[in-house]
């Protein structure tokens, strides 16, 4: 069953590679470059998950979840956020703000894709 | 008009008020409200310096040689100067130790040494006596002059029989007053309060008189209403009877000096100045009013001496009435009875006030220090009287009625003798003698006993033989021929011209001999040994008297002692209410619930012994204790172990309290550092946390892409070989990364190795620019080099030079506007050196960014993407133009893009490498 995924990092090899792994699982993916283009989407095309990086420019993933997640409309929306800053902290503080999941990067492609398909499911 | 009987009913009167003061002061006093505790009234009671010897005798001296007599005034005005130091540290020690008397004060102070209290109190008495008998004289003197009012009759030799003597009814008076509330109880260190505040309204009185006849003849000078003065001035200026006054043959220099000198000491060492001064002083603060008001009741008293001076010689200028009494034959021959008899008065209570302290200071030391000791070596061989409190209260009363006695028949014998008439200034110097072992003891800890009893002496036999023998000489009880040449002949030792020293007032003369005398035996014999331990002990309590409030000898004792003994030794002398009393409140001081638990260590010996110093002296009082206590002698070695160890402990606490300061300044430091390490260390985390967030991001492109390549062997071939693409250029990101951090980091700890060389800038900026080729092509800029010919010589590491160079072109690259860009590196010498400039035509750098761009891992983004490049290449450049004196930055030049600029400090090639 096809879904809307959202990629929003400013990194590009980092875009491709997501961009690979999600339309190989059929999903139809769009790619944000940084937290405000980000938003933005999120508003515009409403998708059933993002995966959010946190380090972005503009505006950071954490601020990206914040608006998200104060916003009744797009409260079905899943995240899950990827981050390159692997504390603790950070995770906690996703996971306080209403992220659905949190993966440090370098990530495991495969727990990933499961974890992708385990949110989504959920949602069903 | 006045009659006899007037005069003695006055004078009875008088005295009956003394009586009645006193009373009611001692009741106040047994009420807990002390009157005499109060500044203003010690001060008063230290007035009893001023004497009837100052009530008549001032204006005498002024006729004779004019301001003469000021020095005696003048003396201790400037010694109260000091009285911050020395008379504090008397009343400290005083109070310590109990002192009752100044004999008690140096023998305390010399180890407690019987025989040196008793030495004392022999000159004391023998140099005071004489003094007592001079106050009678004068309270005989003025009484018959007044009796013989209206008439001005002087007084002839005393012939008259006893008991019309007025001066013996008064003495027996006085008698009667001092034994009454001078011995009160046996405790001479205790405040007399009734007689205290009797002798502070003597004070009062005395200077009320000195003031009306002051006012009086004034008035008359100025022709104010007063006695018809002016004209008689006038006659008696012209007759040259003022020539002593006006025209004084002022006394040479060293006599005003010596006469200053002499007062000065006079007024802390007499004993009835210590008894007032230290021994009655209830709170050690009234010190500092007295350090004024003294003084200025000096002044005060002594302001109209020179009118009353000047009036008397006009008056009666024939010669036939002694200057001596001007102060009451003045209101007599203006016929002013009243004033006649209030001056009477208060040289009544000028002569009562002296001769009670005196008295009662003297009999505590004959008491204590002569019939004491040698009762106690009776003792030895027989049984001592139980209550010895009230047999030594006997003594004393035995001793004031023997020293008023001693006085009036040296008034009977001496009469109108040169011996009595000039014992004032004779008595301040046996006085003075005291000076060398008092004022030696507070400020030098090496006199020792026998160099005070030495000093004593010498100064002593010096005074009898320059002073007092003359005396009797010029009484005619001495052949005169005594004065003019010294024993066997030897004109040397002629008595009033010592070793050929001549021209000098004898009182000067004697002075100065004496003290040297005295003096020089005290230092020289202190001298054969070192103070002993008990000397030692002392010396502590005395010179650093200021430095600890409450110094205590207790640890200095050692040895086996007895409560039970030592309370039956205080009963013996203080009764046994207050020995309990006062034992008990020992125990009290020392946190102990009763006598019961007390021991019998240093320390309560040490209490016990004070306790009794208080009624017997501190001389005695050792000599009891060690009657009933077994003293191991602690050796010398071991009390100045004992003694260093305090001082020791003293420096210690000073140094503790410099290093609390220092330890302080430490602390603060030491927070400000910590505050740094702080920030250092966040700034640590930041970047730790940055290099990991930078290390991550290719290695999560990396794995995913290695992950999917080996996960699906399906992958298209141009797929696959972009995704190949990608890990090559991450995993050099991630080369080049690490190599930057480690870079930066060598450079930063100063762990770097720097090829310092001579390097041409040319070569350099050819090199980079070689090596950034591809890189520039590849973005279709174009790059122009503007170099000098004459090689840009620096001191630096090729290399590293290089790398900077290299990052600002590739930085440089990264900006250029994506169509036509350029890039223009320019060398040029500056004021400092070499000028690099490397120029795009970018969209330049934020103002606010131009500084940052040098921090790590701050990667400006160009229209929102982000840059490639390790966000280091500009910290590390930084770092090695810094290192090699030289700068970096960043800039806008207007209408052009970013401008990275760097300058550093040109290499002169004759300096040697």
């Amino acid at each position: 069953m096809s879904k809307r995924i959202l990629i929003v990092d400013d990194e590009p090899n980092i875009v491709i590679s997501l961009e690979f792994l999600m339309m190989r699982e059929g999903h139809e993916v769009r790619v944000a470059r940084d937290g405000e283009a980000g938003l933005a989407a999120v508003k515009a095309h409403r998708p059933d998950l993002v995966v959010l990086d946190v380090m972005m420019p503009k505006l950071d993933g954490f601020a990206v979840l914040e608006a998200v997640r104060a916003d009744q409309s797009l409260a079905a929306t899943r995240i899950l956020m990827l981050t390159a800053k692997g504390r603790e902290a950070e995770q906690q503080k996703g996971l306080a703000l209403g992220a659905d999941a949190y993966m440090p990067k370098p990530f495991s492609t495969r727990d990933l894709v499961e974890k992708v398909k385990e949110l989504l499911e959920s949602r069903d | 008009m006045i009659t006899g009987p007037l005069i003695i009913g006055a004078s009875f009167a008088y005295v009956g008020l003394l009586f009645a003061i006193a009373y009611w002061a001692d009741r106040r006093a047994d009420l807990g409200r002390s009157i005499i505790a109060h500044p203003t009234v010690y001060a008063l009671s230290l007035a009893v310096y001023c004497t009837a010897w100052t009530f008549y005798g001032s204006v005498g001296r002024a006729t004779e040689n004019g301001l003469g007599f000021l020095p005696i005034y003048l003396g201790p005005t400037l010694i109260a100067l000091l009285w911050g130091s020395v008379m504090l540290k008397m009343i400290r020690v005083s109070k310590t130790e109990r002192i009752t008397s100044i004999a008690d004060f140096i023998a305390s102070r010399y180890g407690k040494s019987q025989k040196l209290a008793g030495l004392v109190t022999v000159i004391v008495v023998i140099g005071v006596v004489p003094y007592i008998a001079l106050q009678l004289k004068a309270i005989a003197w003025s009484f018959t002059i007044l009796k013989h009012y209206p008439a001005l009759q002087m007084p002839d030799a005393a012939t008259m029989p006893l008991w019309h003597d007025s001066a013996f009814v008064i003495a027996l008076l006085l008698a009667a007053f001092t034994i009454l509330f001078g011995t009160r109880q046996l405790d001479a260190s205790e405040r007399h309060e009734g007689l205290v505040a009797a002798i502070a309204f003597e004070s009062i009185v005395k200077l009320i008189a000195f003031m009306a006849v002051g006012l009086f003849v004034t008035f008359g000078l100025l022709g104010l209403g007063g006695p018809e003065l002016p004209q008689a001035v006038e006659r008696a200026r012209e007759a040259g009877l003022l020539d002593p006054l006006i025209k004084p043959g002022i006394s040479p220099f060293q006599d005003w000096l010596a006469i200053t000198f002499l007062a000065a000491l006079a007024v802390m060492l007499l004993p009835r100045q210590f008894q007032v001064g230290v021994v009655e002083i209830s709170d050690e603060r009234h010190l500092r009013r007295a350090m004024w008001l003294f003084p200025l009741y000096l002044l005060v008293i002594n302001l109209f001496v020179i009118p009353i001076a000047v009036a008397g010689l006009s008056m009666f200028p024939n010669g036939e009435v002694n200057g001596d009494t001007f102060m009451l034959t003045l209101p007599i021959a203006f016929e002013q009875p009243w004033l006649a008899l209030l001056v009477f008065i208060g040289g009544l209570s000028a002569a009562t006030g002296m001769v009670i302290v005196e008295t009662i200071a003297l009999s505590t030391m004959v008491s204590n220090d002569l019939v004491l000791p040698v009762l106690m070596r009776h003792w030895r061989n027989r049984r001592a009287p139980e209550d010895l409190g009230w047999l030594l209260l006997n003594i004393r009363r035995g001793a004031i009625i023997g020293i008023l006695m001693l006085g009036y028949l040296y008034y009977r014998l001496a009469g109108e003798a040169y011996a009595l008439v000039s014992i004032g200034l004779i008595s301040f110097v046996a006085i003075a003698q005291l000076a060398p072992a008092v004022i030696g003891g507070l400020y030098w800890r090496g006199g020792t006993r026998e160099g005070a009893l030495a000093g004593l002496s010498a100064g002593f036999l010096v005074w009898t033989y320059t002073l007092l023998l003359p005396s009797f000489a010029k009484s005619g009880w001495l052949p005169a021929a005594f004065m003019e040449s010294g024993p066997a002949g030897l004109d040397i030792l002629a008595p009033m011209a010592l070793f050929g020293l001549t021209g000098w007032h004898a009182v000067t003369h004697g002075l100065f001999w004496s003290l040297i005398a005295n003096l020089g035996a005290f230092l020289l014999v202190s001298s054969f040994r070192e103070p002993n331990a008990t000397e030692a002990t002392q010396a502590r309590i005395y010179v650093d008297a200021l430095r600890h409030r409450q110094p205590t000898s207790a640890p200095l004792w050692r040895g086996s002692a007895d409560i039970a003994e030592l309370m039956r030794l205080a009963e013996r002398f203080l009764g046994v209410a207050r020995t309990r009393t006062a034992f008990t409140d020992y125990a009290g001081s020392r946190d102990l619930p009763g006598l019961e638990a007390l021991p019998a260590d240093g320390q309560t010996v040490s209490f016990a012994e004070t306790l009794l110093s208080g009624a017997i002296g501190g001389a005695s009082a050792r000599l009891m204790m060690a009657s009933v206590t077994e003293e191991e002698a602690l050796g010398l070695d071991e009390v100045l172990d004992i003694l260093d160890e305090a001082s020791q402990i003293r420096a210690y606490s000073h140094e503790l309290e410099q290093k609390s300061l220092a330890l302080e300044a430490a602390s603060a430091e030491l927070r400000a550092a910590n505050l740094r390490l702080k920030e250092l260390d966040r700034l640590k985390d930041d970047f730790m946390s940055s290099v990991t967030h930078e290390l991550r991001t290719p290695l999560a492109s990396i794995r995913a892409f290695s992950e999917i390549l080996y996960d699906d062997p399906e992958i298209a071939l141009d797929q696959r070989k972009r995704f190949l693409g990608i890990l090559v250029s991450e995993t050099e990101r991630l080369s080049r990364l690490v190599n930057q951090v480690l870079d930066l980091a060598k450079i930063e700890s100063g762990h770097a190795d720097w090829r310092n060389e001579a390097v041409a800038l040319q070569e350099v900026v050819e090199q980079a620019a070689q090596a950034t080729e591809q890189l520039i092509q590849d973005r279709g800029i174009q790059l122009d080099l503007d170099l000098p010919e004459q090689p840009a010589l620096v001191w630096g590491d090729r290399d590293r030079l290089v790398q900077v160079l290299m990052n600002l072109l590739s930085n440089a690259a990264k900006f250029a506007a994506a169509q036509a860009g350029r890039i223009d590196v320019s060398l040029c010498p500056s004021e400092h050196g070499w000028h690099v400039c490397v120029t795009d035509n970018g969209p330049g750098i934020p103002e606010d960014a131009l500084e940052l761009v040098f921090e790590k891992f701050r990667q400006t983004k160009i229209g929102g993407a982000k840059p490639a490049g390790t966000g280091l290449g500009l910290p590390i450049s930084r770092q090695i133009i810094d290192h090699l004196g030289g700068r970096i930055w960043a800039e806008n030049l207007p209408g052009k893009g970013a401008n990275l600029c760097f300058e550093l400090p040109a290499h002169r090639s004759e300096t040697p490498d």
